[in-house]
């Protein structure tokens, strides 16, 4: 259970403008500028969800996963994970904790995989008992049985991050942080991470907060978003519920013969070209089946799709609706 | 505690795979301790009484300090740490249940043993069959051998005590070079790696002695020659063990300063 109550944080940062005048006049006056990265960021997390957490660039993601997992002091607020206060109770907090950074390796570069995870064993004293068992299920789930004996340096991104996460998960952590854990992976492994975590949410009930830009990883992972922006929580909600707002249009593409000559209220061309066209369709006016049915009656379709909601619109609507 | 050793076990081990760097060393150290026996042999044939210490045990002195070269620079330090610290992948070590400071000490110790291991022996072997009065000699009594071995262990401490400090401060400054250079420059200054301590002017040594500098590579190098008499040993031997804690824990009070306003660097 995760309860974060009005976490402030705010960092101080030195700027200057370009230029050799400006720089040596830097050297005696610093110009800082205090940032807000956090302000009264709340929420609850209960355990077992499995909860996506976005918001553009610079909005505070980071910085939120840091404090939830005992590196940042926040300035202001409280936070309380599991009945620890994360940065006072940093040693006791993070034994139950895996975090993944996707942008940073917690495996030792120069030597192979499987000696990292010797050291994060005896880091987090697992009895050997738990993590042979650990070992085996995230070797086989991960599929990186082959490549645990090669060192980091020589494993492909995709290859890392799935000895990553492995390695997040050895000591069976309760809450699973997860910053971008897909950034720059190929469609494969992209798809064989999201299952991964998909399976240990639902075996295990890890609570998994993830972050990331990727809203496939949206799509695929989480019922429920927290959305935040220039950090303040903008929104917490189920997708579901997100897309049925954005569901109030919908495109429909046909091939066809024939002509359109005039179109019911609540169908809008939006493209037509050639014997194909994207009509946009109102769904508070009318419904899907009425207006395929209206189409079919008019034209000869051939072919035609519908688009639904994707994650996509979801989050691009979110980001339009609330200017950030 | 067993998280702690097996970091040693690591990184000593890590250590230990540098062969073709442990031989250069080797070659290094010998050719150094060479250029210095020289010169002070320049120094010594002008007037021999003014020296503070005889030549053997200058030569002892230089020997050691070649041999264990590893244990007592202070520029000796993990170019991982910064790194760790100026790209804000500290943020690792900290989600780990492990204290920062103790991790980071033992890693620098085993580092530092593992290089002094390799090159320590070939270079005081080699060293004792140099012609008489440049050779390394054997200490004159087991007494010292004993106080040499306990000083050795608390300079060694000093030292990656001191050193801690310098990655400490790197939390505060984003590029480490500038703090860097300057507490390395001090420490080898008036830690006598550059020059014995006795041959500095007695109104500085007086001071230098009582200073952490003067509790590093100093007291066992000169108690091994017999520069230092028994008493005078125990108590620098003393002032050792102080130094030790005094660092350690301003070392430690230090960083759990700068954790509180810590910055991950890099997003």
């Amino acid at each position: 259970m995760i309860e974060m109550k009005e976490i402030s944080k705010f960092f101080k940062v030195s700027k200057r403008n370009a230029g050799i005048g400006t720089a040596i006049k830097s050297f005696f006056k610093r110009d800082y500028e205090i940032i807000n990265a956090l302000s009264n960021v709340s929420f609850t997390i209960n355990e077992g969800e499995m909860v996506g957490y976005i918001g553009p660039n610079g909005a505070g993601k980071s910085t939120t996963i840091k404090i939830m997992s005992g590196i940042l002091y926040p300035d202001k607020g409280e936070c309380v994970i599991n009945g620890k206060v994360p940065w006072k109770d940093r040693i006791s907090h993070v034994k139950d904790i895996g975090v993944v950074f996707g942008q940073r390796s917690q495996l030792w570069w120069d030597v192979p995989v499987v000696d990292s995870f010797e050291l994060i064993k005896d880091i987090y004293s697992v009895p050997s008992e738990e993590y042979r068992k650990n070992f085996k299920t995230l070797t086989d789930m991960l599929n990186i049985g082959d490549i645990i004996k090669i060192p980091t340096r020589q494993l492909s991104l995709g290859q890392r991050m799935r000895c990553e996460i492995a390695a997040s998960l050895l000591h069976n952590p309760k809450i699973l942080f997860l910053d971008e854990p897909t950034i720059g992976l190929d469609a494969v492994s992209k798809i064989a991470v999201r299952d991964f975590i998909k399976n240990i949410n639902k075996e295990k009930n890890t609570t998994v907060i993830l972050t990331t830009h990727d809203t496939q990883d949206i799509e695929a992972l989480t019922k429920r978003i927290i959305l935040i922006g220039k950090g303040q929580v903008l929104l917490d909600g189920k997708l579901e519920d997100l897309k049925q707002k954005f569901n109030k249009e919908r495109t429909v593409t046909v091939e066809y013969s024939g002509q359109i000559n005039y179109l019911t209220e609540g169908l809008t061309i939006i493209e037509e070209h050639l014997g194909r066209a994207v009509i946009s369709v109102d769904t508070e006016i009318i419904t899907i089946s009425k207006a395929i049915a209206f189409l079919a009656d008019k034209i000869d379709v051939h072919d035609f799709s519908v688009d639904s909601v994707s994650a996509d619109d979801v989050v691009l609507g979110l980001y339009k609706e609330f200017e950030i | 505690m067993k998280a702690y050793l097996s970091f040693f076990k690591i990184r000593f081990i890590n250590g230990l795979q540098y062969r073709a760097a442990a031989y250069a060393g080797i070659a290094t150290q010998l050719a150094w301790g060479f250029m210095y026996i020289m010169m002070y042999q320049t120094f010594y044939s002008t007037n021999p009484t003014a020296a503070p210490m005889n030549f053997q045990q200058l030569s002892s002195y230089i020997w050691l300090q070649q041999a264990f070269l590893a244990l007592f620079m202070t520029w000796f330090l993990d170019n991982e740490l910064f790194d760790l610290i100026s790209s804000g992948n500290v943020a690792y070590e900290l989600c780990r249940p492990i204290n920062i400071y103790d991790t980071w000490f033992i890693k620098n110790c085993a580092i530092r043993l593992s290089k002094a291991l390799l090159r320590s022996l070939p270079i005081l072997i080699l060293a004792s069959f140099m012609p008489k009065e440049y050779r390394f000699t054997l200490p004159a009594s087991s007494t010292t051998f004993v106080l040499f071995i306990i000083a050795m262990f608390l300079g060694f401490i000093v030292v990656v005590a001191y050193c801690m400090l310098i990655y400490i401060f790197t939390f505060y400054t984003i590029s480490p070079m500038g703090v860097r250079m300057a507490l390395v420059m001090i420490a080898d200054f008036f830690s006598g790696g550059l020059l014995p301590l006795p041959f500095f002017p007695d109104w500085m040594t007086k001071y230098i002695y009582l200073s952490p500098f003067g509790a590093m590579q100093n007291v066992p190098f000169r108690i091994y020659s017999g520069n230092i008499p028994f008493n005078e040993a125990i108590k620098a031997i003393i002032l050792q063990i102080l130094w030790s804690i005094i660092l350690i824990i301003f070392g430690k009070v230090l960083i759990s300063k700068a954790l509180k306003k810590v910055v991950v660097q890099g997003g």
